[in-house]
Order: structure tokens, then sequence, then C-alpha cells
């Protein structure tokens, strides 16, 4: 496979053909903010956190799905980025209920480390405050949708990996939300493995273990990585 | 079929044309003011007074001064009946025999229709869209047989470069060069996909050329799969559009029997097939990639590009995506030449462009006119400008993603650079008029609050985004807002353009932008004096929650 040199953030870079530009800022030890991209399932462009400028391209792109190019000169932080970035948290802040303080994520979220991270120390936009379920039908898992960032790593994992293709976005705009099955309670689900995938990959505690409560949901992506590491290496296949 | 077939089928049609026809609008506008009993109630009439050898009855498509329907004209005297009512039939047949009638006559002569120039409409109003000899009376497929037997798909994808057509349904990319990417990209199998998802409100252009004109958009679609290689094609309408959808239904029917779908057409090597996917109902669906999803079986919503559909659309094989208008504007360049087409227009924008004129204007209808038409001459003389005594105050173009167009600038001409110029889009094709009583920042909110309703939810910007916007608007409107607000408000209206996913979030703050552009007072006019100090938010208040 030929190899493509650019450049990232001034730095000479070289990567495959075909890979990324989050992978290849990754090899070259350079690191993006992401929510929606999760290794081991393929990535949807959503959360555009990973957003980049590259020369000569009048749109940012999101580097977890934009291909690697001969030559191309790719800017990752930028005053404007940063900017851009931190306004995107503050819109999840105030879009559903993230309690950090009472959240069983607290100190294991996704989205609590990039808010500090990115320095987003308040929410200068009105918060919504709408009124959503938990369902805690399932007897193993809970589903809190007001700590949901709806950014389908759950519902790519559930599909792709598990395969058992229980999970899903219904509604759309401010008003889409991860069903299970047919839009039934969790606990009713007849797709449903049990197998927790879904709650290993949730970057927020919208999923979590029952039982688990503030600051306790911490995740084992182990598991994960080793299903899908040894699917692409075909380690099961005699 | 064999051109030969083709010429009989038209030579027949034509010998069979009575001295005198009726044709009444049977297009969705007019048709919902009942002009189904209108066209019955003339051929009665016709039947009664013992006309039926004189006088055909023809259910035709939109005769674009929808304001005033239903509508009936008189062939070859000319006579165009307005608000005809099914007890009307009887004495408008008998002007034939040379009675008088009470019922309103329009003028054909007024610049609503002398202004007009049509090309993409030339069948609308004339041939019955649900008889596939009225449109071969009218050389339909004659382009399509051209192709096949005396093009090669090089040819024909150079031809619609050298025209100059750009594409109709938003954007404006040059259609030549589109094809010419679908051509070039390798792959077996290849797609044509007609968009016909219309979500703009107000816009009804490609609903009128479906209903009135289906198999244009076959032939054009037809061209299109030879010149790219595709043997399939998909057309994708809303399922708000059931009169569209059984007329396309007929018209694949149709088609197909003679052999101008299916396999061996024309007797060529060339196979293409047309299947319709019915749209349920969501703006986004509009947009390619989310299109292409749905049409899959799919959630609609759109994903990342590049890779473009040209090379990887439906199921991951090159397709070629285009708007109706586009497709129905193919047969007349490939009959007339692409010279032809690209001496109408102006320098980069060619050919014409059909708007649904809307609001607070006169003649409300489809127009088609040439690229480079003033504004001016399209809403004073041809829409006849604002109704009562009202002064025009500003045209929105361009739908949710598009923006107001202040009266002092209506001397631009209508193309896609000088509407982007403005802030606007020349847009599919939805034109709306507003006078002195509209508020812009409430057009703004309006526009707002549809782009919210229609986010896929998908990415951030987009879905939380508008939520905020539209809060930040209604704040504004019910004067609870501050300077500090309106600052977060165009903010964010930068961020979202710039990091949307798609086209929807990309353009929803395009309204609100334009609107504080030329009418920043009536925003400044609302706002409150900032009483929280240099940190405070203004007043408190919540944005809506969903329900
Ligand atoms: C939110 C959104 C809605 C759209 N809706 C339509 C539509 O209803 N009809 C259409 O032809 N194009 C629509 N488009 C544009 C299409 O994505 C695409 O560019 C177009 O069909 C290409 O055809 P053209 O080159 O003939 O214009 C929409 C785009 C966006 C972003
Ligand atoms: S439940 Fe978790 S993983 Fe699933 S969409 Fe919501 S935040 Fe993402
Ligand atoms: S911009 Fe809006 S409509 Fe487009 S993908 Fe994002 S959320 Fe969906
Ligand atoms: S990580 Fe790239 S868009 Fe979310």
């Amino acid at each position: 496979m030929a190899a493509k040199t650019l450049t990232i953030d001034g730095k000479e870079v070289s990567a495959a053909e075909g890979a990324t530009i989050l992978e290849a800022a990754s090899d070259a030890g350079i690191t993006l903010p992401t929510l929606c991209h999760l290794e081991g399932v393929y990535d949807v462009g959503a959360c555009r956190m990973c957003l980049v400028e590259i020369a000569g391209t009048p749109k940012l792109l999101p580097a977890c799905t934009t291909q690697v190019s001969e030559g191309m000169n790719v800017t990752t932080t930028s005053e404007r980025l940063q900017q851009y970035r931190k306004m995107i948290l503050e819109l999840l802040f105030a879009e559903r209920n993230h309690v950090c303080a009472v959240c069983v994520a607290n100190g294991h979220c996704e989205l609590q480390t990039l808010a500090y991270r990115q320095g987003m120390d308040h929410v200068r936009y009105d918060y919504c405050f709408p009124k959503w379920d938990v369902d805690i039908t399932h007897p193993l898992y809970g589903m809190d949708h007001n700590r949901c960032i709806l950014c389908t790593r759950c519902v790519r994992v559930c599909w792709h990996i598990e395969g058992a293709g229980t999970k899903n976005v219904a509604g759309r705009g401010a008003k889409a939300q991860i069903i299970t099955d047919l839009f039934q309670p969790w606990g009713e689900s007849d797709t449903c493995t049990n197998c927790g995938k879904c709650v290993m990959s949730c970057p927020t505690g919208a999923l979590f273990y029952r039982g688990a409560t503030v600051g306790e949901m911490e995740r084992d992506r182990s598991k994960l990585e080793f299903i899908v590491t040894a699917r692409e290496k075909k380690q099961w296949i005699p | 079929m064999d051109l030969n077939e083709l010429l009989q089928i038209k030579e027949k049609e034509l010998a069979a044309q009575k001295p005198h026809t009726l044709r009444c609008c049977m297009a969705a506008g007019c048709m919902s003011s009942n002009s189904q009993a209108v066209k019955d109630g003339l051929e009665k009439a016709v039947a009664d007074a013992g006309l039926s050898n004189q006088v055909e009855v023809r259910g035709v498509g939109c005769m674009k001064l929808c304001c005033q329907g239903p509508l009936v004209q008189a062939d070859p005297a000319g006579a165009l009946y307005e608000r005809v009512t099914p007890p009307d039939a009887a004495s408008i047949v008998g002007t034939l025999l040379g009675g008088a009638t009470h019922v309103g006559k329009g003028d054909p002569h007024d610049p609503f229709f002398t202004k007009q120039l049509s090309i993409v409409l030339a069948n609308s109003g004339v041939v019955d869209p649900e008889r596939i000899e009225s449109y071969l009376a009218a050389d339909g497929y004659t382009g399509l047989h051209e192709v096949l037997h005396e093009m090669t798909p090089k040819d024909v994808v150079e031809g619609l470069v050298k025209s100059g057509l750009r594409g109709r349904g938003g954007a404006g990319f040059p259609t030549g060069l589109k094809w010419g990417t679908v051509a070039k990209s390798p792959g077996e199998k290849k797609y044509v996909i007609c968009n016909a998802d219309e979500g703009d409100p107000g816009a009804f252009m490609d609903r009128s050329v479906l209903e009135s004109d289906p198999h244009s958009v076959l032939e054009g679609m037809a061209i299109a799969a030879y010149a790219v290689g595709a043997d399939q094609g998909f057309i994708y309408v809303r399922a708000e559009y059931p009169l569209a959808i059984s007329r396309l239904q007929t018209a694949i029917r149709q088609a197909k029997q003679m052999g101008l779908l299916g396999s061996a057409i024309f007797e060529s090597p060339f196979n293409f097939n047309i299947d319709i996917r019915i749209g349920a109902g969501a703006f986004v669906c509009g947009e390619e990639t989310a299109l292409m999803a749905s049409v899959e079986g799919k959630r609609g919503t759109p994903r990342p590009r590049p890779p473009f559909p040209a090379e990887s659309g439906l199921w991951g094989c090159p397709t070629l995506i285009n708007n109706v208008e586009t497709f129905a504007n193919v047969p007349a360049i490939i009959r007339r030449g692409a010279d032809w087409f690209a001496s109408i227009g102006t320098e980069k924008s060619k050919g014409t462009k059909v708007f649904a004129l809307a609001g607070k204007i006169k003649n409300t209808g489809l127009i088609e006119v040439p690229m480079g038409t003033r504004l001016r001459d399209i809403v004073e003389q041809m829409g006849g400008g604002a109704p009562d005594g009202g002064r025009i105050k500003a045209v929105q173009t361009g739908g949710p993603s598009g923006g107001c167009i202040p009266a002092d600038a209506l001397d631009t001409p209508v193309d896609y650079e000088s509407l982007t110029k403005l802030g606007s889009i020349m847009g599919s094709g939805g034109m709306i008029v507003m006078d002195q009583t509209t508020n812009m920042v409430e057009i703004a909110r309006f526009f707002m609050e549809f782009c919210m309703d229609e986010s896929c939810g998908k990415c951030i910007p987009c879905r939380a985004g508008t939520v905020q916007m539209h809060h930040l608007l209604t704040k504004i409107i019910e004067r609870k807002a501050t300077l500090r607000d309106l600052a977060k408000l165009e903010e964010l209206c930068d961020m979202v353009k710039h990091t949307s996913l798609c086209g929807l979030g990309q353009t929803a703050p395009n309204p609100t932008v334009s609107t504080l552009r030329f009418f920043r007072h009536e925003y400044l006019e609302l706002l409150q004096p900032d009483t929280h100090g240099p940190h405070g938010n203004g007043a408190v208040t919540q944005p809506p929650v969903p329900a």
C-alpha cells in the first residue's frame, strides 16, 4: 500500500493510503478531541469535535472520516477551531441534563474530560432542561436519556460488533433518541443478548450497569478491543 | 419501437386533432379547486351540444397562473378562462358556437405570460400528462432516439458541458461535469437518481413538472443513464405528492409498453428501468446522501462527503443524482442543441429557471424566465406587484437555505452568482414576496423553526445549535433579549454554518444572517438594555422542551 506524506500542525507525517487524518495524527502523537469516534467501529463524523482545517479546502472536515492525501496540510488547533469546539460542548451541556455531581460517570466521563480540556468553564446558552426518561427495565443495564449525547456509539457497537441490532435512533432533531428494538422498554427486547457492549462503548453516564452509583461507572473497553482485534487479525479462524 | 413507429404515432396523434381543444388544468393546484368536475362538465357540455367530433376536452398540466384556477384555455381562439366552476362549462362550450359567456377571462398577453420563456414547462398545460401519445406528438423521446443512435456517451456528456446547464436542485453544480465524473468512475453497476423530494416551504416547481410533463423527466433520466452507463434509475418523490406519483407510475408503465424504457430501448443494446421510491416527508431526505440512505432502506441521515455519490453512492456504486428540473431540461438540450441552450441566460447561468411565485403578490403561480431576468421584472411586471396598494419590502429566495433580498436590490439579475453575492441563493425555485407588514425577525424565526424541526439530529451543531438560535430569535421577538444575546446569535450562526455536517445545518443560519444584514434595525428595535451586569445573561428564560 502506498504511503502518503502530509503535514499536520507543521509536522511531517507519513500515513498509509486510506488512513484517516485522525489515525495519521494519532500515530504522530497528536491528540484530537473526539466524541463519536470509537476504535473498532466505523466512523460517522457526527460530533464535529475533530474538525480540522485543510489548506486549500474551504470547508472544515472531520479528521475521523477524511482520508489523508499526498501533500495535505492539516491544522488541528487554531483559535477558531478551539472556539467552535468549546461552543459545541456548551451546546451539548445546555441540550440535556448533564449534572455531573450526581452522575454515575462523574470522573470517568469523556464529555466531562473534554470540557475540562477545552477550557469550557461555563455554559453561555440557556439550559433546555428537557424531561427525558430513564429506562431501568433491563435486569443488568440502565439507560438515562438525560445524559445521552447521541453519538450513536452504542448503536454501531450493537449492530457491527455484537450483530444484535437492538439499539437504534428514532425521531429527529432535538427529539432524536436512542431506542431498543421497535421503541420498546429495554427489558422487553427480544434481540438484546445482554452482552453489555453498548454500556462499554458509551462516553457519558447515559448507559450504565445497574447498581452503579455516583462516580462508579468505569468502563472496560478492553473487551471491545479484544473482539475487534481478534476479528481483524482473524485470530479465531484456524 | 424504432424511429418510424415513433413518428407514425406522432402523425396519428396530430391527425386526430379536432378543430377545437379545451385544455383544462389537471394539476394539483386547480384540482384542489375542483377542476376534475369542471373537466367532466366540459365533456358533458360538448357531448350535449353534439360537438364531440369538433372539440377535444384535454386534461393538461399546470397553466401557471395558479391563483386564478381552475383554468381552462380554448384553442385555437386562445381565450383563457379563470376560476371556472362546473356550471360554467356549458357557456364556455357555447362560445365555440358563437355564444357569449360571463366567465371571467384572463389576458394571455399579460406580462405574466409574455415574459415567460418555456423550456422546462414547454409541455406544461399543453400535453396530456396521462397519455404518452400526447408527449410523442410534441417530439417526445426523439432526443433519446438521437442519443442512442447518433451519439456516444462521451458526446452526450460533452454536449451537456457545452450547454452550460447547472443543477436546479439548489447548489447549481455544473451538470455536464457531474455526468462526466459518474461516467468516468469505475464500476459495473451505476445508478441514476431523480431528486423529487422538494421540501422547501412554498416551492412546487418539481411537483408541477412531474404532474404536467412526467415523460420529459423520464426521457432526461434515460439520456443521463446512457451517458453515464447506468441501467437502473430511481425517482425519489415525497409522499405528499400523490398525484405526481400516480402520473409517474402511469408514465413509466406507458413508456415500458412502448419499449421506451426497459430492455433494448429503440432496438439498441441500452437497457434502463426506473423505479419510484416514496419519501416519508423529511426535508433532510432531499439531501443527496440522506436520500440514498433512504432508498437503501436505512434511516435518512446525511453522511460526510467525500466520497461524493458520483464515486460512491447507492450501495457503494457510482451514482448520478440530479433534480427534477435539471432532468427536464435535458431532452430539449439534445433536440435543439447545446449552442441554442447556451445562448439563453447569462455568462455563467444558462437557460431558464422555474420559480414558484408566492406571498404578498398579485399573480401567484409558476413562472419560467431566462436566467438573468431582473427580480424587479419578475415581481413588479409579471407578479403585478403587491396587492391592495402594498409596498414590496423584500423577496425571499432559496427557502430555509436562502435569504431575503431587500426591495432596493430588486434590480439584481436572477443568476447563481448575483443571488449568492446578496447572501441568498438561487435555491430550488421558491420565491416569496414580502410587503411592508412583514416582520423580518419573524421571518428569520420561521425558517429557523423549520430547520430546527427538520434537523435529522445527527450532528451536534445543527441539532442543538438550531434550538439555541431559535430560542434567541424568540427571545428577541418577545423583547427579552439584549445586545449580548444578539452577539451570541451571530456567533452561533457562524459556528453552525461552518461546523454542520450537511447542507441543512450549513445553510440554516442564512435567513437570519441575511435579515441581520439588510434589516438589522428591526432586530435592534426589539432589544432591551442589559440590566444584569457585565456577565449577566439578560432575562432568564428557557428554550422549549422537546416533547
Ligand atoms: C437539506 C437539503 C435538502 C435538499 N432538498 C433537495 C430537494 O428537495 N430537491 C433537490 O433536487 N435537491 C435537494 N437538495 C440538493 C441535493 O442534495 C443535491 O444537491 C441535488 O439533488 C443535486 O441535483 P442538481 O445537481 O440537479 O441540482 C437538498 C440539499 C440539502 C442540503
Ligand atoms: S447512549 Fe451513550 S453511546 Fe449511546 S448515543 Fe447516547 S451517549 Fe452515545
Ligand atoms: S446538519 Fe443537521 S440535518 Fe445535516 S447531518 Fe447535521 S443534524 Fe443532520
Ligand atoms: S470524532 Fe470525528 S466527528 Fe466525532
